[in-house]
């Protein structure tokens, strides 16, 4: 229990920063038809979940949730989640 | 001319000949109007996330497109016309993706639940599923749950009368 780190803790100082799963090499690219890949980052309700707790970087955040509102838009995915 | 790629939605009545037809017939418009079309993947009657015109199913198909935005346009104005497709779009991509994409290579294990929720957060009992638990107890089961949100969920039922939760069930 000395490295949490997907737990946010106020106990844990040294949280390791976990880096951005899509970038650096052999990335999964973000694709509104990848909805196995997608569906990593929306909640149990269906919403996209923050880059803050997803680590992901500014940019692929962007990209992934213009990957996710397509998805949504093509019935791949649903808008909400019961 | 650019390159376009597009997936349409085709109503769950229709049978997959139809389908071929209708993708056939798009096809003809596109090569008529000057383009080509690369490849096309049918995925097949695929459960939709939400009801679209109360369908619950719908043939998607996917089609590479190399051609003027004129052929495309046309294209998609015989789609909002032909009552049959239920909901398209096409992009506009830098390259095609020359292998099969990801739905057909995740095919088969589509429906098996897995890693769901892995950053799920409490958030005040508004994300509640309806997973047969009932709507009392604190949620011990999402991974990590918040430190504020945990003990208030407790609290919730026994001092405040007023059953926030009561619209989730």
């Amino acid at each position: 229990m000395s490295e949490q780190s997907s737990a946010p803790s106020r106990l844990s100082f040294f949280r390791r920063r976990k880096s951005c799963p899509f970038s650096g090499p052999n990335a999964p690219k973000i694709d509104y038809k990848d909805t196995r890949t997608l569906s990593r980052y929306v909640s149990e309700r269906g919403k996209i979940v923050p880059s803050r707790i997803t680590a992901v970087s500014g940019k692929k955040q962007r990209e992934l949730a213009r990957a996710i509102k397509r998805a949504r838009f093509m019935a791949l995915m649903p808008y909400v989640l019961k | 001319m650019p390159l376009y790629e597009s997936v349409l939605i085709a109503r769950q009545d229709v049978s997959t000949t139809q389908v071929d037809d209708l993708v056939a017939n798009f096809q003809n418009v596109i090569t008529e109007n000057g383009g080509s079309v690369g490849k096309t993947e049918i995925w097949g009657l695929r459960t939709l996330a939400y009801k679209i015109k109360k369908n619950r199913k719908g043939h998607y198909v996917l089609m590479n497109l190399d051609a003027p935005s004129d052929a495309v346009l046309e294209m998609e104005r015989q789609m909002r016309i032909n009552e049959d497709i239920l909901r398209y779009m096409t992009l506009r991509v830098d390259e095609h993706e020359t292998e099969p994409s990801a739905i057909v290579r995740n095919k088969g294990s589509e429906d098996r639940p897995r890693g769901r929720g892995r950053f799920d957060r409490d958030e005040g009992g508004e994300g509640r599923p309806s997973a047969g638990r009932p709507s009392s107890e604190p949620a011990a089961a999402t991974e990590t749950p918040t430190v504020e949100a945990a003990p208030a969920e407790a609290a919730a039922p026994a001092e405040v009368a007023t059953p926030v939760e009561g619209e989730a069930s």
